[in-house]
């Protein structure tokens, strides 16, 4: 390590003469972030690790350790089951959708033309509006009676009121439902997110591809693509965890509903450990994020490092 | 004269195509706008058509929402609590964002990212212990809760977004100040931090809206209605047994939104450069 020499000395209090030093300096500066994290993220952490194999509840706070069996009364459980797979299926599903929506609303906003900056706005709403706020706007638009989405088909006569949908009170309608909202509120963050990578592209590296021939699609996968690609990856894996660890879209929209149809892993971990003060059990529901977070975490270190490559 | 149909149909299709995302994106808002100033009997009735005014517009729910609710007293709530949280925020991220980009070698790197992974680790997987936490310092159904909690996510990534700041400033800077004979504390106080007044009003705008945005802690911390943010107590508290307030939850959410969404509109690049962390350069 090599340190830097003061290239001022002068006789100062020992304190100062501390504080002169690049690394002490640094060091304080540093602590009182670090400490924060550490107390309130570390060491909850480990709370939370110790809950799951304790028989901790609200009603019983004893810190009885218990093994593994709060995992194996959980793994047996149907619910659980369920919510484990819903929750896969409405990360990937919404994820999905939400690429799709957000790298072709990427290349429309790639064009300029008058009013772009305006359609750029409209279009970040949903991103940059509280999802609490936005997803009970959905709930009124999926209403049983005056859902706008039935009038809207009923009028263009899709279907009559008789047999109209409830939105979120059929299980499948119920998922899709989540889903979309969910999709609809990451697609706006997935289009910022492929404009900044197309926008750091040089015009002359794409020039030189094609005026060595490259096509439209060659130019696209092969130049393109792998250019934006640690870029998009930083993205998409905030999308991911985001979404495999929400809560609010399925409590305000579903409640889980109807019959477990839509629970997600956050959400059965807040009503177990929360909800019925279950704090061990629902403290191992949490835990169950933990391997999906780990590679995510592997994959984001992968590509921040390699911005330096 | 066929290219010029060709272009005019591609350009239709191109504005049509747009149109379409902008009425995706936007029209929860319209909806948003058209219901909290419709009245009762137009809303709450299956003929008449939903997307414009059957009769005449009301500011009823607003009033409403300002006499007969605690919609005033959640606003004051939220704006408390995001100015203590940016306070904290700042104290810390400030600081910590400086240190680490000045630090020598790989440690300050390793230990940036380090901060900024821990903004990864999820409210859903932090709340039960966290819950007890904030039990055990009698700070349950109290608004305080959520000041406590908000920074263990501002600080990772305010402290990330300052230290790809500071980096990209010259640290000639600083080594000028120095030879002018301040002390390397006084060249951050002096020199550094009046030249990173845009970052660091970039940092309050962000922590602000994310503790505007937040709501799992501050559903799981608070059920008094009278210590709600803005954001849990439209959610969660307009609604009276089985009845929705439609016209004024929506009316609420309006209100809430907007602020938000004009600051993110304004810094977002700022937001983008510092979440994708320079991955592309």
């Amino acid at each position: 390590m090599v340190s830097i020499a003061e290239p001022v000395v002068k006789p100062a209090p020992r304190y100062r003469f501390l504080l002169d030093r690049r690394d002490v300096l640094g060091g304080v500066l540093v602590a009182p972030a670090i400490l924060y994290v550490l107390l309130l993220v570390g060491l909850p952490f480990l709370l939370a690790v110790y809950y799951s194999v304790s028989a901790y509840t609200i009603y019983d706070p004893s810190w009885r350790f218990v093994g593994l069996s709060n995992f194996r009364q959980i793994v047996q459980n149907p619910v659980f089951q369920d919510t484990l797979a819903n929750t896969f299926l409405f990360t990937f599903g919404s994820q999905f959708l939400g690429l799709v929506l957000g790298k072709f609303g990427a290349l429309l906003l790639l064009r300029q033309f008058p009013g772009r900056k305006i359609v750029r706005a409209l279009i970040i709403l949903p991103w940059a509006v509280p999802i609490a706020l936005a997803t009970v706007a959905w709930e009124w638009m999926f209403d049983s009676l005056y859902s706008v989405i039935n009038w809207s088909l009923i009028s263009l006569g899709v279907i009559t009121r008789s047999d109209a949908p409830n939105w979120l009170g059929n299980p499948h309608l119920a998922m899709l439902c989540v889903i979309v909202v969910n999709a609809w509120r990451f697609f706006p963050f997935a289009i910022v997110i492929f404009l900044a990578g197309m926008t750091s592209i040089p015009q002359d590296v794409i020039d030189a591809a094609t005026v060595d021939g490259a096509g439209f699609w060659r130019r696209n996968y092969q130049i393109v693509l792998p250019m934006i690609l640690p870029i998009v990856a930083v993205g998409l894996i905030f999308g991911i965890v985001f979404t495999f660890t929400d809560l609010s879209v399925v409590f305000l929209l579903t409640k889980g509903g109807p019959v477990n149809a839509t629970s997600v892993l956050g959400f059965e971990g807040f009503q177990v450990g929360i909800v019925s003060g279950d704090v061990s059990h629902g403290a191992a529901i949490s835990l169950f994020m933990l391997p999906v977070l780990f590679f995510v975490v592997i994959g984001m270190l992968h590509f921040i490092r390699r911005r330096e490559i | 004269m066929r290219r010029a149909v060709l272009n005019a149909a591609s350009d239709g299709a191109f504005y049509g195509a747009v149109a379409i995302f902008v009425v995706l994106t936007a029209f929860p808002f319209y909806w948003m706008l058209i219901t909290s100033l419709k009245s009762n009997p137009d809303l709450y009735n299956v003929a008449n058509t939903p997307f414009w005014f059957n009769e005449t517009p009301t500011l009823e729910h607003f009033r409403y929402l300002f006499e007969q609710t605690l919609f005033a007293r959640w606003l004051l709530n939220s704006l408390i609590i995001g100015l203590c949280v940016v306070a904290i925020t700042l104290a810390a991220a400030v600081p910590a964002g400086y240190s680490l980009a000045r630090m020598t070698g790989r440690n300050g790197e390793a230990l940036g990212i380090g901060i900024f992974l821990t903004y990864l680790v999820p409210p859903t997987l932090l709340f039960l212990p966290l819950s007890r936490v904030v039990a055990s310092l009698g700070l349950q159904n109290s608004m305080w809760s959520l000041v406590l909690v908000y920074p263990t996510f501002t600080i990772p990534f305010c402290t990330w977004l300052l230290m790809g700041f500071f980096k990209a400033m010259p640290v000639e800077i600083e080594e000028a100040a120095i030879v002018d004979g301040c002390s390397l504390f006084g060249a951050f106080v002096r020199m550094v931090l009046p030249l990173s007044i845009p970052a660091i009003l970039t940092v309050v705008i962000f922590t602000f809206t994310l503790t505007l945005q937040e709501f799992v802690y501050a559903l799981t911390f608070i059920s008094t209605s009278a210590q709600k943010p803005v954001t849990l107590g439209v959610a969660t508290d307009l609604v009276r047994g089985d009845i929705f307030f439609w016209g004024e939850i929506m009316a609420g959410a309006l209100i809430a939104s907007i602020p938000v969404a004009i600051a993110y509109n304004l810094f977002l690049d700022r937001f983008i450069s510092g979440i994708t962390g320079g991955a592309v350069k």
